[in-house]
């Protein structure tokens, strides 16, 4: 088989993502992309290690590692995204904005999204 | 897959059946993949996940590497995903079309992931253009083989990933309990990371 | 003691008593009249054991050197001869009259610790100038007396008029020190040495190479010091000083020191008859100009002022007829009977309420207020006006008579023309100083109206003073016979045909001026002038310093007032106006030098704002809009740094692989 073919479906499936983690508000939407992204790389990984034949299996071995990591990180991506969610009743990541520098110059706390009781969090719970 | 190892014998213009396979399925899967970037329904952008996802575990297949196949089906579309809906849920997210599910960045996103893609897709093309898989011979991702190899050579990074793991299931229980009290979203969420925690002891079959 | 070291203590004393002066002047209250006064006495006395020992035989000369100082070495120098020693015992017993004077006139005065130290190192000053044999140390005390004066006469730094009038008299004498530096310099490279008697050696082997310009060069100086046109204008307004301070400075000592050097330095002078005709010149027109200014002048101590000038012009023509013993004899009586007149303006001053003499002349009295003032001033002014037997006679026939010889071209290596010069405008002079001497009299002690206010009065040391210096003012012309021995030996005795001149024109100017007083006087009483009172026992030095004050706002102006009784205005006519305003010379200096000075701060003002800052301005601006441009980027979205993140190392990339491949370089 060609191994522009997979590589090729690599690097679209990575754009994608791409623009879903640049271009989504929702942050477990970002969360998809990103796993996207993920998988377009365990594609190449596994599309180059058949190629390459090697014996150690390094590609696919990877391949599980990386599984496993993007479990991990989807589990506290989750976790924060709840927490956030909690703290300021949204999950919109363009609304997260306390690192901006204000105008003014002065401190940015209280500013964004307004800052919502956590009891609504875990109602929805 | 049946055809002759020599270079000459390959081109673009006489695809085998696996090479048209492989489109077709790749086709599937960037169009969900693209739905899954665009809609406006965010439970459908999971749902749409799931088939891109899956097609990424048939692409697998089709490149002989039989058990990521499968551990993608398990961990991604059976858990990962799951997860996934679980948080738009928690969070809750509307159910039908949403106006505002992307922000003001799109176009700028769009243009720096058009702008990756060519230069990437330019890249890749030119550097193997004239490279082939040969995909005849002995399976290279068989369960037996990939077990071998994980356990003579990787067994190292194999344990310490499994560390890595239950750092992450302390961390979103840590993360989710809010200050003592908050019981109901901290065991909401342990149920999601033993869900994960639990993907590697399926890898090990 | 010998010579040498009670001509080192001369100097010596009056520095120390300057030094302790200043530093228990503010501790110990009670220390410091005796430390200004005894040290100065104590001079006074060595420095007529140094006249006595030195007898007029021949010269003193010691020196030694402290350390090699490059190419020219510079001698502690002493040399005492008869000029030196008969100078420093003027300047000595000036010193101390001045000192004691002021100890009755500043008696109530805050700042009379400091006044007194300064007056002390200013007399030690001018005493090294006058023993010292090295040009480099003489350089030295004449400087410092720079600084003193400049310091004294801003002594009432309260007023207007005394900050102005110091800060002018630095900046003038500064300005005629800077071509004496010069031609110290260059003086020193033409003979190799900074000693007199080396330079002089010199000078007599026909060494010099530049006399002119060096001559040239050193006037610049002693025009500066010596109150010579066109560098006078400082003396009049230093006025604004304390009167004892116009007595030391201003008569006896500072405006000596250009005297005594071209006496010194006369051989070097005399090697360009150029330097001569210049010198003479300039005295002419200094005695000519100051006498017409000084018969303008409503200021009693401006009058003194500008008559101090004039004297100076009569020494300096006599140095430019190569007669320095006439002009030294000149400088020690003129030295006496002008110190007599400005303590003498100083009682009259505190007596009057005021130092204008238009003022005066409206009061009644004031000669039998203040007989000690009136007796003593009298005599000076009959002296100043060089009338027969005071001392100033003497002296100017001496100035006169050389003049005549000079004219002559009896004088060795003296143009004719140098001698007429001299000659002309000496007895042009000697008209002018009778006459504004005899309107100074007439105006302050034969005033017809109203009693003088009493103002209580003058401390009994203020008139013991003016006795002390009443006897040299009276005798010391007397002494003319006996001083050759000290001096270069040539007689001093006056001729007949310039005495007789001088004396008839000095009688002529007196009686026209008396004449015109006599046809003006009835005015007075219908053209009433404010006089300006003053508080009642006030300290006579607080009283001049609101006399000062008040003449501008009084009379409008510093110098003149408008009072038609002035005999002045009658004999100078049109010519008055101008003359109050000493001839214009200070708005020529203004348009010449302060104006284009200021003109080019404002320009450099200008450039420091306008173009200076605005480069440093920028440099500050510019990271600022930077800083602010780049603020704007932060707008604390994540996905917006992470697109631009991207973006950025997307086009790292290409670049790489363009280069990395050679398709792009």
């Amino acid at each position: 088989m060609h191994l522009a073919y997979p590589a090729v479906l690599a690097v679209l499936l990575f754009c994608t993502g791409l623009y879903g983690v640049l271009a989504r508000r929702n942050a477990i939407l970002v969360l998809m992309s990103v796993e996207l992204m993920l998988n377009a790389v365990n594609l190449n990984l596994v599309a180059f290690d058949v190629w390459l034949r090697d014996t150690l299996h390094a590609g696919q071995a990877l391949t599980l590692f990386t599984i496993a990591i993007a479990a991990a990180e989807i589990g506290i991506g989750l976790a924060i995204v709840l927490l956030v969610y909690r703290n300021r009743g949204s999950s919109d990541i363009d609304r997260l904005r306390d690192l901006a520098e204000r105008p003014d110059g002065g401190d940015a706390t209280g500013h964004g999204a307004q800052p919502q009781p956590d009891t609504e969090a875990e109602a929805a719970a | 897959m049946t055809l002759a190892a020599t270079a000459a014998a390959h081109g673009f213009l006489s695809p085998t059946g696996v090479e048209i396979a492989f489109l077709l399925v790749g086709i599937a899967t960037l169009g969900a993949a693209l739905i899954t970037v665009t809609t406006r329904q965010l439970v459908h952008a999971a749902l749409w996940l799931v088939v891109a996802l899956g097609g990424i575990a048939v692409e697998y297949l089709l490149l002989t590497a039989e058990f990521i196949a499968w551990v993608q089906v398990l961990i991604y579309v059976g858990s990962v995903v799951v997860l996934l809906l679980f948080g738009l849920m928690l969070t809750k997210a509307p159910i039908g079309r949403s106006p505002d599910a992307d922000s003001g960045n799109r176009w700028a996103a769009l243009v720096v992931a058009l702008a990756s893609a060519g230069t990437l897709v330019w890249v890749v093309v030119d550097a193997f253009r004239a490279t082939w898989i040969d995909l005849d011979g002995a399976v290279q991702g068989s369960t037996a083989t990939l077990g071998r190899t994980l356990f003579q050579y990787w067994v190292l990074p194999f344990e310490a990933l499994s560390v890595l793991l239950l750092a992450a299931l302390v961390g979103a229980i840590v993360l989710s309990r809010k200050g003592g009290e908050g019981k109901a979203p901290a065991a909401d969420l342990r149920s999601g990371a033993a869900r994960t925690g639990t993907a590697p002891r399926e890898e090990q079959h | 003691m010998t010579l040498t070291t009670t001509a080192v203590l001369v100097p010596l004393l009056p520095f120390l008593g300057s030094v302790a002066g200043f530093l228990l002047g503010r501790r110990a209250p009670g220390f410091v009249r005796p430390l200004a006064v005894l040290p100065t006495l104590a001079t006074a006395a060595l420095a007529v054991c140094v006249a006595v020992g030195q007898g007029g035989g021949p010269a003193t000369d010691v020196a030694t050197r402290l350390t090699p100082t490059g190419s020219i070495p510079i001698d502690l120098a002493l040399h005492i001869d008869g000029f030196a020693a008969l100078i420093g015992v003027l300047v000595g017993v000036v010193a101390a009259c001045v000192q004691i004077y002021s100890t009755g006139y500043l008696r109530d005065d805050p700042r009379y610790p400091s006044y007194a130290a300064l007056v002390s190192l200013f007399t030690s000053a001018m005493l090294l100038v006058v023993y010292t044999g090295d040009l480099m140390v003489l350089l030295v005390g004449w400087e410092v007396m720079g600084i003193c004066s400049y310091f004294l006469v801003g002594h009432y730094w309260e007023t207007e008029a005394a900050r102005a009038a110091s800060l002018k008299a630095f900046l003038v004498t500064k300005l005629g020190d800077v071509p004496f530096l010069f031609g110290i310099f260059a003086l020193a490279a033409d003979a190799g040495t900074f000693r007199i008697t080396g330079i002089l050696g010199k000078v007599a082997d026909g060494g010099l190479h530049h006399p002119t310009l060096i001559a040239l060069l050193l006037l610049g100086g002693v025009a500066g010091k010596s109150a010579q046109f066109p560098l006078h204008t400082w003396l009049p307004d230093a006025m604004a000083g304390p009167t004892p301070v116009s007595a030391l400075i201003h008569a006896a000592t500072m405006v000596a020191a250009g005297v005594y050097l071209v006496a010194r330095l006369l051989p070097v002078f005399a090697a360009s008859a150029a330097a001569l005709v210049v010198l003479a010149v300039m005295a002419a027109i200094t005695m000519v100009g100051s006498g017409l200014a000084a018969l303008a002048q409503d200021d009693i101590k401006r009058v003194l002022a500008y008559s101090t000038v004039g004297q100076l012009g009569y020494m300096l023509g006599a140095l430019a007829v190569g007669d320095r013993g006439a002009a030294v004899f000149h400088l020690l009586t003129h030295g006496a009977f002008k110190a007599l007149l400005f303590l003498g303006a100083g009682v009259i001053i505190h007596a009057a309420g005021t130092n204008s003499l238009a003022a005066m002349s409206r009061m009644g009295g004031l000669a039998r207020r203040i007989p000690d003032a009136y007796w003593t001033v009298t005599v000076a002014l009959l002296a100043l006006a060089a009338i027969p037997p005071f001392a100033g006679f003497f002296s100017k026939e001496a100035v006169l008579g050389a003049a005549e010889h000079a004219a002559h071209g009896q004088a060795h290596g003296i143009p004719g023309a140098v001698g007429w010069t001299v000659l002309i405008s000496g007895v042009l002079t000697a008209l002018l100083t009778a006459a504004y001497a005899t309107r100074l009299w007439l105006l302050a002690f034969n005033g017809r109206g109203a009693e003088v206010p009493d103002h209580g009065k003058q401390p009994v040391v203020m008139n013991a003073m003016l006795w002390v210096l009443f006897v040299p003012t009276v005798a010391l012309g007397l002494a003319g016979p006996y001083l050759p021995t000290w001096f270069d030996g040539r007689s001093l005795n006056p001729a007949l045909t310039t005495s007789v001149v001088g004396t008839g024109v000095a009688l002529i100017g007196g009686l026209v001026t008396y004449a015109a007083w006599r046809h003006t006087s009835a005015r007075a009483a219908r053209a009433p002038l404010g006089a300006v009172a003053v508080a009642p026992d006030a300290a006579p030095g607080l009283a001049e310093e609101l006399a000062i004050e008040s003449h501008t706002p009084a009379y409008g102006g510093i110098a003149g007032a408008p009072d038609p009784a002035d005999p002045g205005r009658v004999l100078l006519g049109p010519l008055h106006r101008h003359a109050a305003v000493g001839f214009h010379l200070d708005a020529v200096y203004s348009a010449l030098f302060v104006r284009p000075v200021r003109a080019a701060a404002q320009l450099v003002r200008f450039l420091d704002r306008e173009v200076v800052d605005t480069y440093v301005r920028g440099a500050g601006a510019a990271p600022r809009w930077l800083g602010a441009a780049v603020r704007r980027a932060q707008t604390g979205n994540v996905q917006t740094y992470l697109g631009a993140l991207l973006a950025g190392s997307l086009v790292l990339a290409v670049v790489a692989v363009l280069v990395a491949t050679g398709t792009g370089a």
